[in-house]
């Protein structure tokens, strides 16, 4: 909507206004960069420097905290293992999500409606709240204690929102498109890799990072169903800090940072299609 | 020659939707079943006993300490959700629409502001956890501002660590709703915004009668979210608080309780299936009807072009 007509020529008022947004969120960005630039530099510090002197900078830059944590504390093996588990979830998120949005929505045929409300209703039932029968469930298909119980289950949680976001862009593409193809002698699974696909990547941005952050950073369901150490994920690893009464807070806070990495190069690769696939009617 | 190419036409719809729709089958729809059927059996710890009909619900309901428990934490994911709406959606439709009217420093803002996402919950526990300790930066950064009144136990006043804790959260996520809603003012049709301009229309006006009425839609997605968010806490309070909602229960949340009753318990220190799993389905119950009435009352206030 942004059509050149800013907010010129404005009364007191409305600048008065504007001028008290600006602070909110110039004062909002603070509290965002702070506590990231906070948990950085206290990555390089040691605990007594931590609880003594919060503010103060570093006196070196000591990788030291990062060497211990990465080899000694195991985290080099739990951040492998989230990675692993996260990209093979994603790959099959995208994959079996584009797929099922693209049945829905490019064809017409009875109970498609009802297709779709069944995998919205995904986005309604809280898979933590299932808990116990997924517990049985995964038991029963003997992969307990393996790194097939939270790829599947990760697979679940990203699924609805991602049929959901996906059929609502795929909708919108042109009938024409896909006529002119099929005359070409093109097949289905040639229009949705070819010509559907390409065309959805925006919202494909979009949909990754809106469930490649959350799952990354899920610790419920690893804790409950993996009790080996080699296959433990990086929020696991981290978790196994709470309620310990002398935390160590400088290596905390060097897992802490070595977690959000991988995020923050995601999002800072992707923000600019994320943001134009939000706006390019995914979620209208 | 017809049937054949209308049975290679389902084949194809059934290569596109039948594997996604196996998995959510098996993850999602059959859990909410198991969870039905569990509800209605005694179990001794993990092992299913006798047929129990409405027991499990009766003592969720009827008698102590689980109704306490279950009123106490229900009341605080109502506190969830409507601070979460007062506050954060009503915040991220303002930033939203700030951002699509081209506020000075806009691209900057639409960037930073999804950065807290990004964050894990256990690093947002542990991080907001050690500034909102008694002695943290929080406080002693009041009391260098001279607002040394102000300084709280935020974590361990029963009578605002609830509403800390989700101050936090809506740190956290308060730019989705404004990207959200800044994507759908941005979708708003330039005619109608040029033409109530060129009509005198304030901006006051401009939003409340043009701009509200026409992304109802994703104001009905961002109420739904907040619903199914509110009645799911979980994380949140144990990171930050405890599995038991310290102090005294006070932060204490379905999520919380439904999670110590399935693996540690209320009562007598062993896994409450039945009563967990009657729980779930009062989870489910809630979450689905609360989002179905939301869904119609704002569809009524649907507007079409």
């Amino acid at each position: 909507m942004n059509t050149g007509m800013r907010f010129k020529g404005a009364g007191l008022g409305k600048k008065v206004f504007l001028a008290v947004m600006q602070l909110v969120m110039i004062g909002y960005v603070i509290l965002i960069v702070y506590p990231l630039f906070n948990m950085i530099i206290s990555s390089f510090k040691t605990t007594k420097d931590i609880m003594q002197k919060p503010f103060a900078l570093p006196v070196e830059l000591d990788f030291s905290n990062y060497v211990y944590i990465w080899v000694d504390k195991g985290f080099g093996r739990y951040f492998l293992n989230s990675l692993l588990f996260t990209g093979t979830a994603m790959v099959f998120v995208v994959l079996l999500g584009s797929m099922a949005a693209y049945g829905i929505s490019r064809y017409s045929f009875r109970g498609n409606t009802l297709v779709y409300m069944f995998f919205l209703s995904g986005i309604m039932l809280p898979l933590k709240a299932a808990i116990i029968p997924l517990f049985q469930i995964v038991k029963g298909l003997g992969v307990m204690d393996t790194p097939l119980s939270v790829i599947f289950i990760f697979i679940a949680m990203g699924l609805p929102s991602t049929v959901f976001i996906l059929s609502g862009f795929m909708k919108t593409i042109p009938a024409a498109l896909e006529q002119a193809a099929r005359i070409d002698g093109c097949n289905d699974l040639r229009i949705y890799s070819q010509i559907v696909m390409p065309i959805t990547a925006p919202s494909i941005a979009l949909v990754t990072i809106y469930n490649a952050v959350p799952i990354w950073n899920d610790f419920f369901f690893p804790m409950v169903f993996i009790q080996s150490d080699r296959f433990k994920t990086l929020p696991v690893g981290l978790s196994s800090f709470i309620g310990q009464h002398s935390t160590k807070w400088n290596l905390l806070f060097t897992g802490l940072s070595i977690a959000i990495v991988p995020m923050l190069v995601l999002y800072l690769f992707m923000s600019k299609y994320f943001i134009k696939g939000m706006t390019a009617g995914a979620v209208k | 020659m017809i049937n054949r190419r209308k049975l290679e036409r389902a084949g194809w719809i059934a290569f596109f939707i039948l594997p996604g729709a196996l998995i959510v089958f098996t993850f999602i729809i059959l859990p909410l079943f198991i969870s039905l059927f569990n509800s209605f059996f005694n179990w001794n710890q993990l092992i299913r006993t006798d047929f129990a009909g409405l027991d499990n619900f009766k003592k969720l309901f009827g008698g102590y300490p689980y109704r306490e428990r279950f009123t106490n934490a229900l009341g605080n994911n109502v506190k969830w959700f409507v601070v979460t709406m007062l506050v954060q959606n009503t915040l991220g439709l303002l930033f939203g629409y700030l951002l699509s009217r081209g506020i000075a420093g806009a691209k900057v803002y639409q960037r930073l502001f999804f950065i807290p996402v990004l964050f894990s919950i256990i690093a947002v526990g542990y991080l907001w956890g050690l500034y909102l300790r008694p002695n943290g930066m929080v406080n002693s950064l009041l009391e260098s501002m001279g607002l040394g009144g102000f300084k709280r136990a935020w974590l361990g006043d029963g009578d605002i660590a609830t509403y800390t804790i989700i101050l936090v959260n809506i740190w956290r996520w308060v730019g989705f709703p404004t990207l959200v809603f800044m994507s759908a003012i941005d979708n708003v049709p330039v005619e109608c915004t040029e033409a109530a301009v060129l009509d005198g229309t304030n901006e006051w006006q401009l939003f409340s009668k043009i701009v509200l009425p026409l992304i109802v839609p994703s104001i009905t997605i961002i109420v739904v979210l907040t619903i199914i968010g509110s009645l799911n806490v979980f994380e949140q309070v144990y990171t930050m608080a405890g599995l038991d909602g310290p102090p005294n229960y006070a932060t204490d949340t379905i999520g919380t309780l439904f999670y110590r009753t399935a693996f540690g318990s209320v009562d007598s220190g062993a896994p409450e299936i039945g009563i967990g799993s009657a729980i779930a389905v009062v989870i489910y119950v809630m979450t689905f009807f609360v989002s179905l009435g939301s869904i119609v009352l704002t569809k009524s206030k649907e507007v079409e072009l």
